[in-house]
């Protein structure tokens, strides 16, 4: 590519962070933007396959009790193929969860499609949503693995929670890997619709929303769903505390 | 409810019912497995497969699928069959269809008269007993002319989208992938954005934006902001220069109920574009698009495989004229087509059953990351549908959307098939490229910068 052009591409570059002005070879991808997109998409296939360091993420989740619990979804095949099954818990994992002192809010993490999102967010999330939950009772921090959302539901419901924070690990993109996503959902109990829910999506470092902004989303939500007694479409977010 | 036998190796195989035949005969995919519809062995696939091939093509017309009174689709199914058309193939069983379909007393004159004729079932059953190369080798043989500004369709050519979506529908931004795209020849088809925010004000600022670019330019194609239906209504009312209105349908009236459609709507839509006379070689103002699984997800399926369901939802295109109609066949995700095997199938039907049935078919060549499936596998899928003679394929910069996180074609993709493959763009677009210095008289994407060049000029 002649300068000219090229400087001219530079500065529709700046206005997009769309892969454009590659240059080509014909019409051939040039190896070096034909190598970013391979690491890009294998970036992103291991923030789906890759397996969540359970014992690091329990330390950074100290001095919250921790409760692991897997889907019935046995293995990742298995999750990506069946969406039922990762929204329920396997068999026998429910006994971990019963005879608890009832609490207002329990936080689950499921691993969802980025177990990057997970292992880098999820406890620094949970610490500082929970900052600013004085006042109210916190159940045991649940971590759920081959887990979609809806499998807060069932463990609200063991909990005695009235309501659950469930974050989790988003689809992860070929330029953010680990987005992180949060649902907060009143009357935890199997079968609610996702229109019963309030959702957070992009929590991430890379121009996404902060740990401080989630928490304090999640804090707002929290109180007034406490409150008014309804999560999802009947209550709309309104906390522009940092915008 | 018809009761189906087949004796296969000794083992006897029994099926109630058109439904189950249909959904045991299909090609493995997760969504079948998923909905509890497909064959438990391949063995038993192959044995529905059987009493596929025997049955005649009028059984579909006996024993609906979906009832006449529980579904508008299935009325418009049924209302809309042509017996005249149908005369030709109506002794036929399905796999007579296929044997017909290959011969070559299937021309291309045989094939455009027999569409009208034909219901989404008798394509989707007729597609069950085809390898992949036989689904090219017809749909090839498929010519479907549409046009607005641009003519798309025709023999030694292949449409495309160019798709410069933005996450927060910057339009600095869109016009930087917009001009990106022009450059490498893409855009013939539709330039079209997938607002980040769906509304209405934010659409109508889209649609100028991109009506002011298309005209600076010059440039002869149509653009089209992909919100939905009602918006576009309510746009056209408020007097934006809207050329072409898009909706995302599916094969049963529930699941076009959980898009927010029926085809009243969608008819209402079709007559308001229609009244504005934007077209200039032509009037083709609807943009559909569709994928196998969406019906499942919204679990308005009624037990019906999702390949079938796929097929009724371009009755419901077909009913509008469409300038294009978009598979979007890798989007929805695993658990409805779990890998390139799976995608590449579906993509090669899709293309299949919209052409046979009379649509100007084309395809989002896509997967998403948590697929079993590569940038290998959709080199291999946009090859081959080149060579079924898509409509349309779509290209976004890199492959990579950033605003929908999914990959689909790069634009280098599309001009690796125009100049590969001998293949150029609609014929006024073509004009335009060479005019600008993009392309040689052949088609070929020049290496020379000058055409970019021009492009970016203009832009500052």
């Amino acid at each position: 590519m002649s300068n000219v052009v090229n400087d001219k591409w530079a500065k529709l570059r700046a206005a997009t962070p769309a892969r454009i002005g590659l240059g080509r070879n014909g019409a051939g991808l040039p190896t070096g933007a034909n190598l970013e997109f391979q690491f890009a998409h294998a970036r992103a296939r291991d923030a789906v396959h890759s397996g969540l360091d359970l014992d690091a993420l329990e330390i950074e989740l100290a001095p919250f009790e921790v409760i692991r619990v897997t889907s019935a979804a046995p293995d990742r095949a298995s999750y990506l193929r069946r969406p039922d099954l990762g929204r329920k818990l396997g068999e026998g994992e429910m006994d971990k969860l019963n005879a608890r002192p009832p609490c207002d809010v329990a936080f689950v993490i499921a691993d969802g499609l980025s177990s990057a999102a997970v292992q880098s967010h999820a406890a620094a999330v949970v610490h500082a949503a929970a900052a600013k939950l004085e006042g109210l009772t916190l159940g045991p921090v649940v971590v759920a693995t081959q887990a979609r959302v809806a499998i807060g539901d069932e463990i609200g419901a063991a909990l005695g929670a009235r309501l659950v924070v469930l974050l989790v690990g988003e689809r992860p993109g070929l330029t953010v890997a680990d987005s992180l996503g949060a649902y907060l959902t009143y009357g935890p109990k199997p079968g609610l619709k996702d229109s019963a829910r309030n959702c957070l999506s992009n929590i991430h470092g890379k121009g996404g929303m902060s740990y401080d902004q989630a928490a304090d989303k999640i804090a707002w939500l929290t109180r007034e769903a406490l409150r008014r007694g309804i999560t999802g479409t009947g209550l709309k977010e309104e906390s522009n505390t940092l915008e | 409810m018809s009761v189906y036998h087949c004796t296969l190796g000794g083992e006897v195989f029994r099926f109630s019912g058109l439904a189950e035949v249909m959904a045991k005969a299909t090609p493995a995919r997760s969504g079948d497995a998923l909905a509890g519809l497909i064959a438990q062995s391949d063995v038993e696939r192959v044995a529905a497969q059987m009493v596929l091939a025997d049955l005649p093509l009028k059984a579909f017309l006996e024993e609906l699928l979906i009832p006449y009174d529980e579904d508008e689709v299935t009325r418009l199914i049924v209302d809309s069959h042509d017996a005249a058309a149908f005369a030709p193939v109506s002794h036929m069983t399905v796999g007579q269809f296929r044997d017909w379909l290959l011969s070559d007393a299937a021309t291309p004159k045989a094939l455009k008269a027999l569409a009208p004729g034909l219901m989404p079932e008798m394509a989707a059953a007729v597609s069950k007993i085809m390898r992949n190369r036989d689904l090219i080798a017809v749909a090839r043989k498929i010519t479907v002319v549409t046009a607005f500004r641009s003519t798309l369709g025709l023999e030694g050519r292949i449409g495309s989208r160019l798709q410069p979506n933005h996450p927060a529908d910057d339009l600095k931004g869109i016009v930087a992938s917009t001009l990106d795209g022009l450059s490498y020849a893409v855009g013939d088809a539709v330039i079209g954005i997938n607002p980040a925010t769906d509304n209405i004000p934010t659409a109508m600022t889209l649609i100028s934006m991109l009506d002011d670019l298309r005209a600076r330019y010059d440039i002869p194609t149509q653009s089209c902001v992909l919100t939905h239906v009602t918006n576009s209504i309510e746009i056209i009312n408020r007097g934006a220069p809207l050329d072409i209105v898009f909706q995302s349908v599916a094969g049963t009236e529930a699941a076009n109920e959980g898009f927010g459609v029926n085809l009243s709507i969608l008819k209402e839509s079709h007559d308001a574009a229609l009244s504005l006379k934007r077209g200039t070689v032509g009037q083709n103002v609807m943009y559909f698009e569709t994928g196998q699984g969406s019906a499942l997800s919204a679990n308005a399926h009624h037990g019906i495989d999702q390949q079938t369901v796929e097929a009724r939802a371009y009755a419901v295109c077909r009913a509008f004229d469409p300038l294009i109609v978009n598979t979007v066949v890798g989007f929805i995700g695993p658990e409805y087509l779990y890998d390139g095997k799976e995608i590449i199938r579906a993509g090669l039907e899709d293309v299949f059953c919209g052409k046979l049935l009379g649509l100007p078919m084309g395809c989002d060549v896509c997967y998403t990351n948590h697929a079993e499936a590569d940038q290998n596998d959709m080199d291999v899928l946009m090859t081959l549908l080149a060579n079924a003679r898509a409509q349309f394929l779509i290209g976004v910069p890199g492959a990579d959307d950033i605003m929908l996180n999914y990959q689909s074609l790069s634009f280098h993709d599309i001009a690796y098939l125009r100049n590969s493959l001998g293949l150029k763009a609609a014929p006024e677009f073509e004009s335009w490229l060479e005019a600008m210095g993009l392309v040689s008289e052949t088609g070929h994407l020049l290496q020379s910068d000058l055409g970019a060049a021009r492009l970016l000029e203009a832009a500052q």
